[in-house]
């Protein structure tokens, strides 16, 4: 862990956007109403003639963007995940990526630690939803600085691609020399035990699980999986084999997201004991982030525990 | 391409239309009929397109949001040169570039995969304000169906043509009256279309869909707005052309069987 400076993913991407902007004429940014919070009004005052707010009709701004990306540009589109993904799912399905155009969906506010707007507004489906999707690239950013290199690795890439980002300000995870490759995963931490899975908001959590466990003499590997599709199969498959268990770790349904890629990938390649940490096909609730992550189990201590269960069935 | 009347250009989409039907057993001649001199106009007259360069950036673009209409737009295109005509007979076949509904990753031509209804003005009006960033002098059209009105993003396009004032849009309300479950009126009525259109804030012409000169006298009064978009509801006839099809819901999406087939290209030769 390079330094405990905590900024919000959503951030990050405003800031990278605005900037990508200046370099990259093509680039035009779209928003549904929320450009405050998803943090796009900074492309927007720095690049206004190639903003557009669409006002509050998601469904348009996925297929106006269609249009924009059929005629050469790279639109980014935001809005809160729970909208930007399901309100539109079918335009993403049939203008987006059956065409297989070149939108960015970059949607902030995923995840239960959206929290006292409630339930309606946290998205914890649409990692599946996106995955779920031919030809669409998904990557969950675990920190500031993997979001602003994951917003021009998803520029320099043709296609569509999914951006699942937060609300909540994180603590950096990589450190100031971190590359960002697409598609990758990374080792941040070695262990022979138990492999832990994680992505975006539950990567710190999962370190400091792994200290935890350390401390009962149980060396447990964390692994950052920033990019759900596609996934970096041979990489988990070595981790996971090298360790004989494995766990997931995301602040999502454990249907259809994180956990149920690595499961799949698993099951069919190198079968070992596996348990998947996430939200347990629950909608969510009101609550502060930090009350709402312990009512669910996505906390350093849950995580652990689960862990400790995930060993117990190597035997 | 030969010179022909415009007239003779649509009679030649609607022969196709019903021949490839009859060879693929499947497929929409309704809509595809009524849609057919419009798409004559537009690719035999209007549009600015280059056949030999499909992707030519500065054309003008259709986005054929009624996409079960596909057999008529590949038999324009077809025609125009874009594509063999033989390959037309392997309409929804498997393997086939011919897809149910256009699919423009395989067929040249095709400016936007559709078929989906409801999605393709959103898709038009980006094509719009890219054309527009670009400074490009090019024209979107778009064609709609009259029930494809009941989708509620269609609304959401229209408001945002308008607040944008996409004035190098030009968009086509294929009113034919009928959808799959009857009349529209009766279905979910979305009429007054031409004062709901003006409300929104484009520029409404009503003319008739079967008229040549009409359609393109339409458009070229749309081309002299320079701060709307420009909506031509036409007013058409499903099935036009085939005396049995005409004014039939359930040709809708019903494919003429060989003797029927037949007598339709009799009735348009």
């Amino acid at each position: 862990m390079s330094e405990n400076k905590k900024i919000a993913t959503r951030e990050a991407y405003g800031k990278a956007l605005a900037d990508l902007g200046s370099q990259n004429q093509r680039i035009v940014v779209l928003d549904a109403d929320l450009s405050k919070s998803t943090k796009t009004c900074d492309f927007a005052a720095a690049h206004p003639d190639r903003f557009f707010n669409i006002g509050i009709a998601e469904q348009n701004m996925i297929g106006v963007a269609a249009g924009l990306a059929v005629s050469d540009k790279i639109p980014f589109v935001s809005s809160f995940a729970v909208f930007a993904t399901g309100r539109a799912y079918e335009q993403i399905r049939n203008s987006v990526a059956y065409p297989f155009a070149n939108v960015k969906i970059a949607a902030t506010h995923a995840g239960i630690t959206v929290g006292e707007d409630g339930a309606t507004h946290q998205a914890l489906e649409d990692i599946a939803l996106m995955r779920a999707l031919p030809g669409m690239t998904v990557v969950v950013p675990a920190d500031a600085l993997e979001t602003e290199q994951a917003v021009a690795a998803l520029t320099q890439m043709y296609g569509p691609a999914y951006l699942r980002l937060g609300r909540l300000s994180t603590s950096t995870v990589n450190m100031p020399d971190y590359e960002f490759r697409l598609g990758k995963g990374v080792l941040l931490r070695p262990g022979k035990d138990i492999a832990i899975f994680a992505c975006g908001m539950m990567v710190q959590p999962s370190l400091e699980a792994a200290d935890l466990l350390a401390n009962e003499g149980i060396a447990a590997a964390v692994a950052n999986i920033h990019t759900i599709k596609p996934l970096d199969k041979d990489f988990i498959i070595d981790l996971a084999s090298c360790c004989g268990a494995a766990l997931t770790v995301e602040e999502h349904n454990i249907i259809g997201g994180l956990g149920s890629a690595v499961a799949e990938t698993l099951v069919e390649n190198k079968p070992i004991p596996m348990l998947r940490v996430g939200v347990e096909d629950v909608f969510g609730q009101s609550g502060s982030p930090a009350a709402l992550l312990e009512t669910y189990g996505l906390t350093p201590a849950a995580i652990s525990q689960k862990a400790k269960r995930a060993l117990a069935m190597k035997k | 391409m030969p010179e022909k009347p415009i007239t003779e250009w649509a009679k030649e989409i609607r022969r196709q239309t019903i021949s490839m039907l009859a060879a693929s057993a499947s497929g929409h001649p309704g809509g595809s009929l009524s849609l057919a001199d419009i798409l004559a106009v537009l690719y035999f007259d209007k549009m600015n397109i280059d056949p030999q360069n499909p992707t030519w950036e500065k054309r003008d673009r259709l986005v054929l949001c009624k996409g079960h209409a596909a057999p008529a737009l590949y038999a324009a295109l077809a025609l125009r040169g874009y594509f063999p005509l033989e390959e037309l007979a392997n309409l929804r076949k498997l393997g086939s570039k011919l897809q149910g509904h256009p699919d423009m990753k395989k067929v040249p031509g095709v400016d936007m995969s559709t078929g989906s209804l409801g999605q393709g003005l959103s898709v038009a009006c980006g094509m719009a304000l890219a054309a527009r960033l670009d400074q490009k002098d090019c024209y979107i059209y778009a064609a709609l169906g009259d029930g494809e009105n009941q989708e509620g993003q269609v609304w959401e396009a229209s408001m945002l043509a308008a607040h944008y004032k996409l004035s190098n849009l030009i968009a086509f309300i294929d009113h034919n009256g009928l959808q799959i479950d009857g009349l529209t009126t009766d279905v979910m009525s979305p009429e007054p279309l031409e004062e709901k259109w003006r409300a929104f804030g484009w520029f409404v012409q009503r003319i008739d869909g079967h008229d040549p000169v009409a359609i393109a006298q339409a458009i070229e009064t749309a081309k002299g707005q320079k701060d709307k978009p420009a909506m031509i509801i036409a007013d058409t006839v499903k099935g036009k052309g085939v005396s049995f099809m005409e004014n039939v819901a359930g040709w809708h999406g019903q494919a003429p069987k060989a003797e029927q087939a037949e007598q339709a290209l009799q009735e348009l030769a």
